[in-house]
């Protein structure tokens, strides 16, 4: 077991090391810090003395790979690349390009994100599971087909109209908690309760619909048969037998998004207002603010790779029939 | 009048090729006939392909493109035709000029009277301020108070007349199809309600706005319908683009397993462990920042668009390609051990021929069940990017920018809420369908779906 | 055998139809279970027998539906219960095992857990009391070291095993009637020669009736009082063991039991010329471990073996699985590697060779798979799949005479020459296997390897491959090694046989040698469990 997380905690280095020159030759070489100092400066300010001036404000005005000017081991570290990109697996994000250090901003903007985006999950899965229990009950009759058909309908409805359709009904008509803002101190579940909610009735048709397909797979299994055999009800087969089989599926679908959890959801956070990292990525993105997105790519990928290793640890815990060597 | 072909019309016509190609080759096979036939036996299998086929075919008359001839000015040379920059699809031209009626501003469906109130001048000279009447809307009342009246008339008129058209066409079909084993009638049925709400539409917006106007004062019903186009060759386009990456990469490392199988999982796994978003926006703005610093690739502005339109599909495509990869991967592998693959190997077959032979024709059953999943996923999408700033260009109309464009209208009071209702609707007939749809296909090329259904 | 005793359960004219398509499965079957008597209902796949024994239960999945006749357990008519008096009946007065233990029983609880809910569900057994009572049942059923196996999860029992603790869960709650679905197809021989044993045994000492479905003629002969045999949802015949196997009545029943071997006459060795030689062969696949994956040790699945196929002679691999009988036809053929020995065809040593220089050895040696419908491309026509090894192997044939061939082929192995327009999945299993020695035929091999080629089979389809591979043997003098785990078939077929345990040839000889006189204690328990004809 611990051989198996170190060995994918090695597996992990060369993942980032892609990601890491993937965003770098996307953001330096397929656009060369002189494109990104005119569209930042605006095309009617376009000098060449600007644009200067803002890669040296910037710390764009080095060369990209290799420094010969300088001696040593400085021609490899006082380079673009060394700066922008190997300083991130330090933890070291830099400076946006509006000069806020990206770190301090990352570690305070992520427990606004947390906060809405583990309700959202918790809440999300547990809802999903009995409305899809619920169906299963009454699988092969008129209410299971009805159901599936609301579920993809559900999942048919953007995920905008949600937001909006929720804001406007719970927030605007019946006026029950604020449309959008957060305050961390005062009454903080006031501004949580509806993106919360929205959270959960978006993903209510997706996910219920797909934890049914794996109750009905589970229960076509041979041991249901048994279990019939055995005398036993459908209720406590459907909770003693399917469920638990139907958990290991489920876990490795959930447990790879767990870490992302505190990157938070673009869309919310930024229509309810919530200063966290994802209505930060959406900043970022339109004040094409590079030095963000760069440092939010790679967290988002050590995220993703923690994610992997907890799904497998996970799975371990739920699948007797595994073990990691 | 001059054709003009966009990059994405080309491509759009292409793909259609393609697809009939492919589906042709596919039919061929009985087993995969089989499958389609159990599709198309069901009443919800006909009524979701007949409102695809109608978007589809919507998308496809929007996308012959020409640009109308100026009328010659007084002065230029004789026999030189000057070209309007503005490019009409033929789709524009049986809309009957629905994209033409412009007011200033936002008004309510049906409504003579815009949103907003406006200083304006009486006979006498003297400024007030009040809703001033639409241009394009209720002209023809000589009293307000007769427009419902006029809306009613006017319907039960179109309705008759879409009521005509439906039967000609359902006829025709009849004298072809009466004999089909396929339930005819359950897709004859959704036929007859496009028909009937196109020409109630297209009669109808000659005298009001059906969906009202937004902030542009443009009509919404007419951006509605342009949206389609949008939503239809993005979530068509990524795909195409996607899958030739996600097949080849996946039956490599599934049938040479090795190093071939270690790059192929190193890729899928690094590419999909970047947050996708951030992916696809970073590519976006990169694009942008290119367009903007080359503003002179392109002679007219939807050439602009088209060119950031293509760079989304494109980009989808290439971010998305990892979940196809891995599920061909594993089914490549699972194929590999199978008798008939190891019998080739035993007749020293050669590994391109058992590829194209034996594993290629055996994953088409996930291609085609992906394809029509992704669709959906794709147009959904769309509308998010564009909410996000790195959807499709703001110049061309879908459905995310119109909701875009809306949602902070909300607020206001009373509300203004036919934008997204007219986006909202659209969207939604076409992912529903296209999910519904999906579910069909799935349950009928998927051996796992269905297996425990049979006996002993 | 007392035959006076009153039925414990009676079925009588069960019928079960296809819901959707209203297609009868179950035509009005009727028998009866005695105590301390076990009923072995026979058929081949789809015949109906599992359906019975489901129907009986009221366990039909949803696509079939009783539509008449009554089980009576005692005076209760079971079609007459609510569903909750059903479900007292189950496991408490009726109880199921079922084919292929590791699937049945439930991979995420423990054993112990599985026995003991049967208990919980039906008695008021709880605590340390209920776990005493599991550990008693698993000894009672022959599980070593019982009560540490309580805590042991499905996967980490042997098949036997797993079996055992189906067997256990299903007497917990000493049920008067079992119902037994195939229990020992999935196991191999010498196991399922055990778990026969304890059933047999289990039903005297506790006066149990016992309704056993089989496909195996061995098993009903090494097993039953009385037989039923079932055909397209009848049961066509039904009669006392002995008198059945003496003096069956229909022409059906008569060809399942010649389908058992006979054991007194052989095939004498006839080959001279060496045709495949193995010297030493050894297969190994490497056990990675640690952080770094290194090869810490190897799977030797094939250890050594050294066997001699002589030209127009059947070579008969038995073992069980994962013996490595498999891996050493594929090493064969060239499509695993050798880690040590020496395989030579005709004189010249193939195993080393490279992709295009085995090309000319591929046409001579041919396989033949065991399951026909994975061995099939689904999306080719029989005659592109028969085709596929002249246009590989160039023959040098032209389109007609290559249809031409594929005809003769056709009709060499018994198929209607309009076959060949047809698709894998319209055929039946045993036209599938026909065609697959139809393709191995087609490049003229001098041996094919025959993998199991008939244990997905029926019965009855069996015994008319083996003649046609026999024939063809005759005609043509091909050589083959056939890959087998059942000793059953071999005296029929083979002039040699050798015996393989855990990769090792553990002993070789002549048929008659093997089968009559065996030396090695693993092919004797192996030769034990074979039912024999003669044996009355």
């Amino acid at each position: 077991m611990f051989a198996y997380i170190v060995r994918r905690l090695v597996y992990a280095i060369p993942i980032l090391i892609g990601v890491n020159l993937l965003t770098f030759i996307l953001f330096f070489v397929v656009n060369s810090p002189d494109d990104m100092a005119v569209s930042q400066l605006g095309q009617k300010y376009v000098t060449p003395e600007a644009v200067q001036a803002w890669k040296r404000k910037n710390g764009y005005d080095l060369p990209l790979f290799l420094n010969s000017q300088e001696q040593g081991a400085g021609a490899l570290t006082e380079t673009i690349f060394f700066t922008k990109s190997v300083k991130l697996f330090a933890f070291d994000f830099g400076r946006s390009e509006s000069g806020r250090d990206i770190t301090t901003d990352v570690s305070t903007r992520m427990w606004p994100s947390l906060a809405v985006a583990l309700p959202t999950f918790v809440v999300g899965i547990w809802v999903n599971i009995c409305v899809a229990l619920m169906v299963v009950m009454f699988h092969a009759t008129r209410l299971d087909r009805w159901a599936v058909f609301v579920f993809v309908a559900l999942m048919s409805i953007s995920y905008l109209f949600y937001i909006i359709g929720g804001q406007y009904l719970v927030a605007k008509t019946w006026k029950l908690v604020p449309i959008s803002g957060f305050n961390g101190e005062i009454q903080p579940w006031k501004f949580l309760l509806l993106p919360v909610l929205v959270g959960v009735i978006a993903g209510i048709g997706a996910g219920a619909r797909w934890y049914r397909t794996l109750f009905l797979e589970e229960s076509n299994q041979d041991y249901v048969r048994t279990a019939r055999a055995k005398g036993a009800s459908e209720i406590r087969i459907l909770f003693r037998h399917i469920l638990p089989n139907a958990l290991i599926p489920i876990l490795t679908g959930v447990v790879v998004v767990i870490p992302s959890l505190f990157m938070g959801g673009l869309l919310i956070e930024s229509f309810f207002g919530i200063p966290g990292l994802g209505s930060y990525m959406l900043d970022a993105i339109n004040s094409q603010d590079f030095a963000i997105v760069r440092a939010m790519v790679f967290i988002g990928s050590i995220l993703y790779i923690v994610g992997l290793i907890l799904t497998d640890i996970s799975y371990t815990w739920a699948d007797p029939r595994l073990r990691l060597d | 009048m001059k054709p003009l072909l966009l990059w994405s019309d080309l491509l759009i016509f292409l793909l259609v090729v393609v697809l009939t190609v492919f589906f042709l080759r596919l039919a061929r096979d009985p087993q995969t006939r089989e499958h389609w036939r159990e599709v198309f036996s069901t009443r919800l299998g006909m009524v979701t392909m007949t409102l695809i086929l109608v978007y589809v075919g919507i998308a496809l008359l929007d996308s012959l493109h020409f640009r109308r001839a100026l009328e010659p000015v007084a002065g230029s040379p004789e026999g030189e035709v000057f070209y309007s920059n503005k490019v009409t699809s033929v789709l524009d031209v049986m809309l009957g000029g629905m994209g033409e009626r412009f007011e200033r501003t936002y008004s309510a469906p049906f409504a003579l009277d815009s949103f907003e109130k406006q200083d304006m001048k009486d006979d006498n000279g003297l400024t007030y301020r009040d809703f001033p009447p639409l241009e394009h809307a209720g002209r023809h009342l000589d009293h307000p108070g007769e427009r419902w009246d006029d809306v009613l008339a006017k319907s039960a008129a179109a309705l008759l007349w879409g009521a005509l058209f439906s039967v000609l066409a359902i006829a025709l079909q009849w004298a072809f199809l009466r004999r089909s084993p396929f339930p005819w009638h359950a897709s004859w049925i959704t036929q007859a309600a496009v028909i009937c709400s196109a020409v109630w539409l297209v009669s109808m917006s000659r005298h009001y706005h059906v969906l009202g106007t937004d902030l542009g004062g443009a009509d919404v019903a007419y951006q509605s319908i342009k949206g389609i186009r949008t939503g239809v060759l993005l979530g068509t386009l990524a795909t195409l683009i996607m899958l030739p990456i996600a097949v080849s990469l996946g039956v490599m490392a599934g049938y040479f397993k090795g190093w071939v199988d270690d790059v192929v999982q190193y890729l899928y796994t690094t590419l999909s462990s970047i947050p996708g978003i951030l992916l696809i926006a970073a590519s976006v703005l990169l694009f942008q920042v290119y367009i903007d610093l080359h503003p002179d690739f392109f002679s007219i502005g939807l050439e602009k668009a088209d060119a950031r339109f293509l760079a989304l599909c494109f980009i989808l495509g290439v971010t998305s390609w990892s979940s196809l990869c891995r599920l061909i991967r594993a089914e490549t592998l699972k194929i590999s051990q199978l008798g008939y693959v190891q019998a080739a190997h035993a007749f020293g077959v050669s590994h391109h021929r058992i590829l194209v032979r034996h594993i290629l024709p055996n994953v088409t059953h996930i291609i085609l069940i992906t394809f029509v999943l992704d669709f959906s996923a794709l147009v959904l999408a769309e509308a998010v990017l564009s909410y996000i700033g790195v959807g499709i260009d703001p110049n061309m109309a879908s459905w995310g920018n119109m909701i875009n464009g809306a949602r902070s209208e909300l607020s206001r009071e009373p509300v203004v809420w036919w934008t997204l209702s007219g986006a909202f609707f659209f969207m939604f007939v076409l992912v529903l369908a296209a999910n519904l749809f999906s579910d069909l296909v799935r349950d009928a090329f998927d051996p796992r779906s269905g297996a425990g259904r049979s006996a002993t | 055998m007392t035959t006076l005793a009153a039925p414990v359960m009676q079925v009588s004219n069960l019928r079960v139809d296809v819901a959707e398509s209203g297609e009868a499965i179950l035509k009005g079957v009727s028998f009866e279970l005695r105590a301390g008597e076990i009923f072995a209902l026979v058929g081949e796949s789809g015949s109906g027998k599992s359906v019975t024994s489901l129907a009986a239960m009221r366990l039909l999945p949803n696509a079939l539906r009783i539509t008449g006749g009554e089980v009576r357990v005692g005076s209760e008519d079971l079609f007459d219960l609510s569903e909750a008096d059903m479900q007292t009946v189950r496991g408490e007065r009726v109880a199921m095992i079922f084919q292929n233990a590791m699937s049945a029983l439930n991979p995420v609880q423990t054993a112990g857990e599985q026995v003991a809910e049967t208990l919980r569900l039906h008695t008021r057994l709880s605590g340390d009391a209920l776990r005493d009572r599991v550990v008693q049942l698993f000894a009672e059923v022959g599980i070593q070291d019982a009560g540490a196996r309580y805590d042991f999860y499905p996967h980490q029992l042997s098949g036997g095993q797993q079996q055992r603790v189906m067997i256990a869960m299903a007497l917990a709650c000493e049920p008067d009637i079992l119902i037994a679905d195939e229990p020992t197809t999935a196991l191999d021989v010498t196991i399922q020669a055990q778990v026969l044993a304890l059933i047999r045994g289990l039903t005297r000492s506790r006066n149990l009736a016992v309704l056993l479905i089989t496909h195996d003629m061995g098993v009903v002969k090494n097993t039953a009082d009385e037989v039923g045999v079932m055909y397209r949802g009848e049961i066509i015949e039904r009669a006392p063991v002995d008198e059945f196997f003496h003096n069956p009545r229909e022409d059906y029943s008569r060809r399942l039991i010649a389908a058992l071997p006979d054991l007194t006459r052989f095939h004498d060795s006839a080959a001279e010329e060496s045709l495949l030689q193995l010297d030493d062969v050894k297969v190994y696949f490497p056990i990675r471990k640690g952080v770094l994956q290194r090869v810490v040790d190897y799977t030797r699945a094939v250890d050594g073996v050294t066997l001699k196929i002589g030209r127009g002679e059947t070579y008969a691999l038995v073992g069980e699985s994962g013996s490595g009988k498999s891996t050493l036809g594929r090493a064969i053929l060239n499509l695993e590697s050798v880690a040590a020995g020496q395989i030579t065809f005709l004189g010249q040593p193939i195993h080393t060779l490279g992709r295009r220089a085995m090309l000319p050895y591929r046409k001579k040696i041919q396989v033949v798979f065991q399951n026909p419908h994975s061995s099939m491309n689904p999306r080719l026509t029989v005659n592109r799949i028969i085709s596929e090894g002249m246009d590989s192997l160039g023959m040098g044939l032209s389109a007609e005479q290559r249809e031409q061939r594929i005809a003769s082929l056709l009709q060499r192995v018994q198929l209607d020459v309009a076959l060949g327009q047809r698709y894998p999945h319209e055929l039946s299993g045993g036209q599938l296997q026909r065609i697959a020695i139809a393709r191995a035929l087609a490049v003229e091999p001098e041996l094919i390897i025959c993998d199991e080629p008939t244990s997905a089979l029926d019965v009855s389809i069996r015994s008319g491959v083996l003649e046609l591979l026999q024939e063809l043997q005759r005609d043509s003098g091909v050589s083959y090694l056939f890959i087998t785990h059942d000793l059953s078939i071999v005296p029929s077929l083979a002039h040699r046989v050798g015996v393989m345990q855990a990769g090792r040839l553990v002993e070789q000889g002549s048929a008659e040698q093997i089968l009559t006189r065996p030396q090695h204690p693993y092919t004797q328990a192996l030769l034990a469990s074979v039912p024999r004809v003669d044996s009355t």
